[in-house]
């Protein structure tokens, strides 16, 4: 681990009043790691990622992306620094056509202006068009294509958290943050989910940080863990490790890696 | 291929929406209480199609629109009755001040949302007809005297340029920003989109074509008074686009020449034409709680010209 991280957490925290959230915040994430957060409910995971993307402004520490400080930028600029995400429940824009959901997402990469669109330019035109079909060439790696023109709302639940993450992605990132993508699923929606995460991490040389609480996607996909407790990071290392070590245990994992072993052994 | 047409079929089709009507003016068939009856119709539209694109198209509930109308009255009255200058420039000047005004009041107050907003909203335009009630200038109460230079081919002009200007923009990767604030703010910010920057924009925009609106509003009297432009007048316009079904520009245009037209003819019964008014509300919301249109356009109706919201159009 000698070059620079991609991500570098410094140390961050935030408070709500007088409830610290989370504190004392440090993570690294090389280029091309896929890493896992766990924890508890109300661990403060999700406030995590909040921070990461600009959602909430830390009240201590520092965040950096390749270097650049991210602390006190909007979560939009975030995302064109590299940082994309999903979210815990789903929020697609439901109205929308998968097509246009992903199309979103090109947004800022599209040049056109409000005033060559208002008067039909041909930078109107060229630009539209390049993101159409690059929208459909992204939706098409997500085997979303049939369903184009089809409200967001009106997908079944597994691929709505498909077209979400496949959004995300659309939106170009470096690192994307994962939040617990295979809540609600069946065991074949989370295996077909498992192997979409494996194949999207080698098309686009992505780096991923992925909330989960099927400890057995998260043990079997990451290489390394972060644990976090009560908005503070308890353990962190190979799932081995974590498996093993026994403030994680305590705290979080005992009945849980009970379970998994009996989900895992028999069958 | 095909959206080309459809954007022919709706050249023509306005073309001869104006010849005819024009035409009809010339010979006398419509006597001048219908062709005026014609040209309020059209303003509302424009009103309608502007506020649609505020909240309909991204989803800020301002309901103070008539504030806006009222800037592009005054301002264009100012420019025809104190300068003398020619009413095109009026109606444009209008507009253009009324935009800085949308700027001046969307800035701060799109920072709150729903209730919020909606308040604040109904705050300035509230502020600024009190304004122009304490500008001398402008006659205060008793208002101002105008010269009647609105005519069916000036509104005609200003209600195509605000449909399509406003088509043109919704069918856009700009209009679609717009449309993933109102569906989901938090989501919107994740993809990248500057959620205030569409938010102002659109604003500034449905402002800017309240202000057209007011300018032939102004120039359709013979006089004008702050309390032409009061939160009633907001409301007229907000239930067109209510009516219409949020998010339906077509839903907004038949809101719009529906209610002025049931308006206009109950004209002389004020109490039963607000009664009849709110039966139609009381009706659509328990019939038809998403508009009459819903989301959809009419020319979804059409399977031809079928295709995603948001991101199509008729010039792709
Ligand atoms: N905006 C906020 N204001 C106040 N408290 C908050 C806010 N956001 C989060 N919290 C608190 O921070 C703590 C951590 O919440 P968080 O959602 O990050 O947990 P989590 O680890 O994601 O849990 P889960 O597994 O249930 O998703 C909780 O106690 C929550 O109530
Ligand atoms: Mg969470």
């Amino acid at each position: 681990m000698g070059s620079n991280p991609l991500l570098k957490v410094q140390s961050a925290g935030i408070q709500f009043g007088g409830l610290k959230a989370v504190w004392d915040f440090n993570m690294e994430i090389h280029q091309g790691e896929l890493v896992g957060l766990i924890g508890p409910n109300g661990a403060g995971k999700t406030t995590c990622f909040n921070l990461l993307t600009g959602v909430y402004v830390p009240t201590e520490g520092d965040i950096s992306l390749e270097g650049q400080r991210l602390n006190g930028l909007a979560p939009y600029q975030v995302t064109r620094k590299g940082i994309s995400r999903t979210f815990q429940n789903i929020r697609l824009f439901n109205e929308l056509s998968v097509l246009d959901n992903v199309k979103v997402a090109y947004h800022s990469l599209a040049k056109h202006s409000i005033v060559s669109s208002i008067f039909r330019l041909p930078s109107h035109f060229s630009g539209e068009k390049e993101m159409e079909e690059k929208s459909i060439e992204f939706l098409k790696i997500f085997q979303l294509e049939p369903y184009l023109y089809e409200k967001a709302k009106n997908l079944p639940y597994g691929m709505q958290r498909r077209l979400e993450i496949a959004r995300a992605l659309a939106a170009g990132p470096k690192l994307l943050l994962l939040d617990e993508p295979a809540a609600g699923m069946n065991p074949q929606e989370t295996h077909e989910l498992m192997e979409l995460i494996a194949f999207v991490r080698e098309k686009f040389n992505l780096t991923i940080l992925l909330i989960e609480h099927d400890m057995k996607l998260v043990m079997g996909i990451c290489e390394r863990i972060y644990v976090l407790d009560h908005g503070q990071l308890i353990a962190d290392g190979t799932p081995n490790e974590i498996r093993n070590n026994p403030k994680v245990i305590e705290a979080y994992l005992g009945e849980e890696a009970a379970e998994s072993h009996a989900e895992s052994s028999p069958n | 291929m095909k959206k080309v047409k459809g954007f022919w079929i709706y050249v023509v089709l306005s073309v001869v929406i104006y010849g005819v009507v024009q035409l009809l003016i010339n010979g006398g068939i419509l006597n001048p209480f219908y062709a005026n009856t014609l040209i309020f119709i059209g303003i509302n539209i424009i009103l309608a199609v502007s506020l649609h694109l505020v909240i309909g198209i991204t989803g800020q509930f301002s309901i103070g629109h008539a504030g806006f109308l009222a800037v592009g009255a005054y301002i264009s009255a100012i420019i025809t009755m104190k300068f003398q200058l020619p009413f095109p420039l009026a109606l444009l000047a209008g507009g253009i001040v009324a935009a800085l005004a949308g700027l001046l009041v969307g800035i701060p107050s799109l920072r709150l949302k729903g209730d919020y907003l909606a308040i604040a909203t109904l705050g300035f335009g509230e502020i600024i007809r009190i304004v122009f009630l304490n500008i001398d200038y402008v006659g205060g109460a008793s208002g101002m005297q105008v010269t009647h230079l609105t005519t069916w081919t000036y509104t005609f002009i200003c209600l195509f340029i605000t449909i399509t200007v406003i088509t043109n923009f919704t069918n856009s990767r700009h209009g679609r920003a717009c449309i993933s604030v109102r569906e989901n703010e938090i989501a919107a910010d994740a993809m990248g989109i500057n959620t205030t920057y569409y938010k102002v924009v659109a604003f500034a925009l449905g402002s800017f074509f309240a202000g057209i609106a007011g300018g032939l509003f102004a120039h359709n009297f013979y006089i004008i008074q702050p309390g032409n432009f009061g939160f009633l007048k907001s409301f007229d316009i907000l239930i067109f686009v209510v009516l219409g079904g949020l998010g339906s520009l077509s839903g907004s245009v038949i809101a719009a020449i529906l209610l002025t037209v049931v308006s206009t003819f109950l004209q002389d019964y004020p109490e039963t034409r607000m009664i009849i008014y709110s039966v139609v509300l009381v009706l659509v919301m328990l019939y038809r709680p998403q508009g009459l249109m819903g989301t959809r356009e009419v020319t979804d109706l059409f399977g031809k010209w079928k295709g995603p919201k948001g991101g199509n159009s008729y010039g792709k």
